[in-house]
């Protein structure tokens, strides 16, 4: 019980509201601003944030890199195969020419492959981890929200998720969804199989966001200031997008931006295993997969697209880890 | 406890149970004719409709799935086509490999299980006891090693580790055999031999998420109240880190192990890819190329089996580690 | 003052189910059957422990919670059960002030958003623009206009709870439910905001429900007082006859625990012994009878009613209140009474830090 002075009279009336220094900056800063520049600050972020920078460009680049290189992803360069289809010269056939060298067989041009690859890869991580995204905060944030027989709905959904071997269903369901597409004998575009790809990472991929953001607006629901809102009448789509979601964009934000190397890792095991995209797309694990026949004859072919798949993962990872040390202070790693 | 334990196998079979439903609609009632994948090519009409007629799929849904839970519970007849009498737990017969499906599953089982668990106890504790170290010297260069070490773990990818592997230890020192499975029981030389690689590069992958984990944990509760509290009241550091802390720290780690073990026993595609052994995730990726139907389902339903019992077992662990859970 | 009330509160009543697993065990009967009117422009004060009944009433009131039963009459309009759309035209005169400053303002909002939420979401466009009339608010509730795009973290308790109420004015509301609108503030700032509060009473005509645990504020804002224990209100009154005149012996207990800084030590204060009775099972008849030194056998199968005494407006749910007129200085007597702790775990001190 707090003891304040019994009589209203002897209340005394000191006015802090309106003597604030005037040296203060008029304008605040959000929280928003004041992450960033503490990522600004952060040599890592700015390090790793670059390096995605660039992969992006090269990503988005590649037309007119393939111009000024000279070579195309299809081009097949026989003649510099020895008889038995392995590259000539040194590391895989790497000249001036052709720098990362030649694929084994067919005698493809592996850097700019790998450029076309990247630029799959990263297509197809972004837009699923976008609609993951989307998926995940409007379900998790309706679940948590509202609550009752929803939330046990979702939930129960989240944990069926969890519970199905997601490479199998992968691997078993995307031949059988070209086929309703396609039928048996018909030609599969490579946007098709990109299609198919962020189709099944979205089915699978939503239940992790979900819980998160369940969780966070569950935390938050009962704050006085989602109920002050609530008692001005506001409805649904306020509360949801103007109260809750505004607070928690900062784990969300740093779960897309470690979903986006979840999905590179993922989209290189499944054309690892040999389903979604066709030989024809250019793709880091479907190279991999193929290097495998050729470890000890051609070495070299496994290293470029590993080690390349290697850097763009762990760009993303470390900047990442610096996106939630800005965003959380708190936190320790 | 009792209760508890009835109350999470119930909604584990309830889970269990839609899975099977799923899967079962995904595979046999998409529209893609299962029978076409089954047969060699060339076959004829009257051969296909023979198949079709054998497996059951003129029946309607309800009463196949119906089938096809009633054999793994009971077992049933297959008819003569299929090696007759199918014991329990059947799941079906394969017309691809020619036998039942259980025989091919009771095979390769065992391949899988002796790559996790090495994996397993060999992650858990590297990963763990890293992070742990890691924690309890934080800012030294055994620390900043440490998180380069998961860092570096944590972004490299199975196939490209594998690859290396095989190809430093196998292909180019030639210090061990290419990789292959002996049953444990035969010869546990050659067994340890040709996994090893397999197990170094699940180990080697997952302990650096372990380490990064543990890490972060151990480093909240060493700044909790209690964990000072037990310091202040003079209680040894060894006392304190090892039976205080350790035991609070650990608890998130056992869940997301148990999820992680369970998942990998569902099948180690990649890892079993990479190195050619046959286990159940091999063998479920052969399945799917061959359009194998039944050998399909049963994976999948091998795999969630797995992953549904490690939640169960998770949530038991965690009553017994921390108190705070209370069963109801 | 009109007789017509502007908030007429009958059988209010909120009952929360217990559950393990699927089944419901028991029932929390958090809120009783309350009855009170506010009138125009009058304050009402709800006081009681911690735990009474009074922010669930407050939320009932504001419809954040759906009451079990019983009804709220607003401008003379039922609101017990109206859905939000029915409730539009009614929000803008009903508005609420949370408890907590620093948990009552989004912290992703600037100041202005915050103030100017209740515009938006009810869709007003007031002459001169939103801005301008959030500036008028803040300055209304003695913030700085220029602090417009600061964010609540920049400010102290005080100064938040100031946009709390900034935030409540927006619709010009007739009347607003004060949740303990000072008790998470420092002693010094209560004062302050209080006068804030009381000012803003004056010049606009506002009716309060003002619910606080701590009757000297109430004492100092109240016209009214109604005093809760365990979902029930004991008595209820005008602020002379509830300080001057209680006749509830739970009243009187509460008034006496008020420390008076004329008297020196621990004269007049009655210790209740034991603690407040579950309300998943309160006790039969009189719910404070387990507290209570005057209790008799009546007590326990008989629920007193409130019902006025004397004729006069202060209405009191006791068997056996103390007789009109008996000022609080005649109580030392009674104080040291021993009082009949007849509830389980009766004496046990409050050992709270």
């Amino acid at each position: 019980m707090s003891l304040s002075p019994v009589e209203g009279v002897a209340l005394a009336e000191i006015e802090s509201g309106t003597g604030e220094p005037a040296t203060k900056g008029v304008v605040g800063r959000s929280p928003g601003q004041l992450a960033w520049l503490r990522l600004r600050r952060d040599r890592t972020a700015m390090l790793s944030g670059s390096l995605l920078v660039f992969f992006m460009l090269l990503g988005l680049a590649a037309p007119l890199i393939e111009m000024v290189y000279g070579i195309g992803p299809r081009e097949q360069f026989q003649n510099l195969l020895d008889g038995f289809g392995m590259p000539l010269g040194y590391a895989g056939g790497v000249t001036g020419e052709h720098w990362f060298g030649l694929e084994p067989g067919l005698g493809r041009d592996i850097f700019i492959r790998l450029i076309y690859g990247l630029r799959t890869s990263l297509f197809i991580a972004f837009a699923a981890a976008l609609i993951t995204a989307t998926i995940g905060v409007v379900l998790g944030a309706l679940a948590g929200y509202l609550g009752g027989w929803l939330d046990a709905v979702i939930n129960w959904i989240t944990d069926l998720t969890l519970a199905m071997p997601f490479l199998i269903i992968a691997l078993a369901l995307t031949p059988t969804l070209t086929l309703r597409f396609y039928g048996e004998r018909g030609q599969v575009s490579s946007a098709f199989g990109v299609g198919v790809l962020i189709a099944v990472f979205a089915v699978f991929g939503w239940t992790s966001t979900a819980r998160l953001v369940r969780g966070q607006v569950i935390a938050l629901r009962e704050r006085e200031f989602v109920e002050a809102a609530r008692a001005s009448g506001a409805g649904l789509g306020h509360m949801l997008f103007r109260q809750l979601l505004p607070n928690i964009w900062a784990p969300i934000l740093v779960s897309f931006s470690l979903a986006v190397p979840q999905f590179i890792t993922s989209e290189a095991a499944l054309s690892f295993i040999g389903v979604g995209l066709s030989d024809e797309t250019p793709s880091f694990g479907r190279m991999i997969y193929r290097s495998l026949d050729f470890l000890q004859t051609d070495p070299a072919y496994v290293f470029f697209p590993g080690i390349m798949i290697f850097a763009l993962v762990f760009a993303f990872n470390l900047f990442g880890d610096a996106l939630r040390d800005a965003l959380d202070p708190k936190s320790s790693r | 406890m009792a209760r508890f334990l009835i109350k999470r196998l119930f909604s584990a079979t309830l889970t269990l149970f839609a899975v099977s439903v799923l899967t079962f609609l995904m595979f046999f009632a998409l529209p893609r004719d299962p029978v076409t994948g089954m047969c060699p090519k060339n076959c004829n009409p009257e051969r296909l409709e023979r198949v079709r007629d054998d497996l059951g799929l003129n029946d309607p849904l309800v009463s196949q799935y119906a089938g096809y839970m009633k054999g793994i519970v009971t077992g049933r007849d297959l008819g003569s086509a299929q090696g007759g009498r199918c014991d329990a737990p059947c799941l079906g017969w394969s017309y691809v490999s020619n036998e039942a499906v259980s025989d091919t599953i009771a095979r390769v089982l065992p391949v899988t299980l002796s790559i996790v668990i090495p994996a397993a106890i060999l992650w858990l504790l590297l990963g763990v006891g890293l992070g742990m170290v890691s924690a309890l010297r934080r800012g030294t260069w055994l620390d900043r090693a440490a998180i380069g070490f998961s860092l570096t773990g944590a972004s490299l990818q199975l196939y490209f580790v594998g690859a290396v592997l095989l190809l430093v230890f196998v292909y180019n020192l030639r210090l061990l055999p290419v990789p292959s499975y002996t049953s444990l029981f035969d010869n546990p030389a050659k067994w340890a031999s040709g996994l090893v690689l397999a197990w170094v590069a699940l180990a080697f992958l997952f302990s650096a998420i372990y380490a990064r984990l543990s890490r972060a944990q151990m480093l909240e509760t060493l700044s909790e109240d209690f964990v000072r509290t037990a310091r202040a009241k003079g209680l040894a550091k060894p006392t304190v880190y090892g039976r205080h802390a350790l035991r609070a720290a650990i608890t998130p780690v056992v869940t997301i192990a148990g999820l992680d073990v369970g998942g990998a026993l569902g099948g180690t595609v990649i890892t079993e890819t990479t190195f050619g052994i046959q286990g159940l995730g091999r063998t479920a990726v052969d399945a799917v190329r061959s359009g194998d139907l039944p050998t399909i389902m049963a994976t999948v339903l091998i795999a969630a089996v797995f992953v549904v019992l490690a939640n169960v077992l998770v949530d038991l662990l965690y009553a017994a580690i921390d108190p705070r859970v209370r069963l109801r | 003052m009109t007789d017509e009330p502007l908030l007429r509160v009958r059988g209010l009543t909120k009952h929360f189910p217990v559950r393990q697993g699927l089944r419901a065990t028991g029932l929390v009967r958090a809120v009783d059957g309350l009855d009170f009117d506010v009138r125009p422009g009058e304050t009402l004060g709800l006081v009681g422990e911690s735990g009474c009944g009074k922010t669930t009433t407050g939320r009932m009131l504001v419809r954040l919670l759906e009451p079990t039963a019983g009804t709220i009459e607003f401008a003379g309009r039922d609101i017990t059960h109206a859905g939000r759309r029915e409730l539009r035209p009614l929000r803008q005169d009903l508005q609420i002030i949370f408890q907590d400053p620093y948990a009552s303002l989004n912290p992703r909002h600037t100041v202005g958003r915050i103030v100017a939420m209740p515009l938006q979401v009810n869709g007003i466009k007031p002459p001169g623009g939103i801005k301008a009339r959030v500036q008028e608010l803040l300055e209304l509730v003695g913030l700085n206009p220029e602090h417009y795009n600061r964010y609540p973290h920049e400010f102290s308790g005080g100064q938040r709870q100031r946009i709390g109420i900034a935030r409540a004015l927006a619709l010009r509301p007739k009347l607003i439910v004060a949740d303990e609108p000072v008790s998470a503030l420092d002693v010094s700032i209560q004062a302050q905001v209080v006068n804030l509060l009381r000012d803003l009473q004056r010049d606009l005509g506002l009716a309060f429900v003002f619910i606080a645990h701590d009757l000297a504020v109430v004492r100092h804002f109240c016209q009214r007082v109604a005093v809760m224990y365990l979902g029930r209100i004991v008595e209820i009154g005008d602020r002379a006859d509830i300080y001057e005149r209680p006749q509830h012996p739970y009243t009187r207990a509460l008034l006496s625990a008020i420390p008076d800084v004329t008297r020196l030590g621990p004269a007049g204060r009655i210790r209740l012994t034991g603690d407040v009775p579950t309300p998943l099972d309160p006790p039969s008849g009189c719910r404070f009878r387990t507290r209570c030194w005057k209790a008799r056998d009546i007590c326990a199968t008989e629920e007193p009613a409130l019902v006025p005494r004397d004729g006069g407006d202060q209405a009191t749910a006791c068997h056996f209140p103390e007789p009109a007129g008996a000022g609080l200085q005649a109580e030392a007597a009674v104080a040291v009474a021993e009082p009949a702790g007849r509830g389980a775990g009766a004496n046990v001190e409050e050992v709270s830090p």
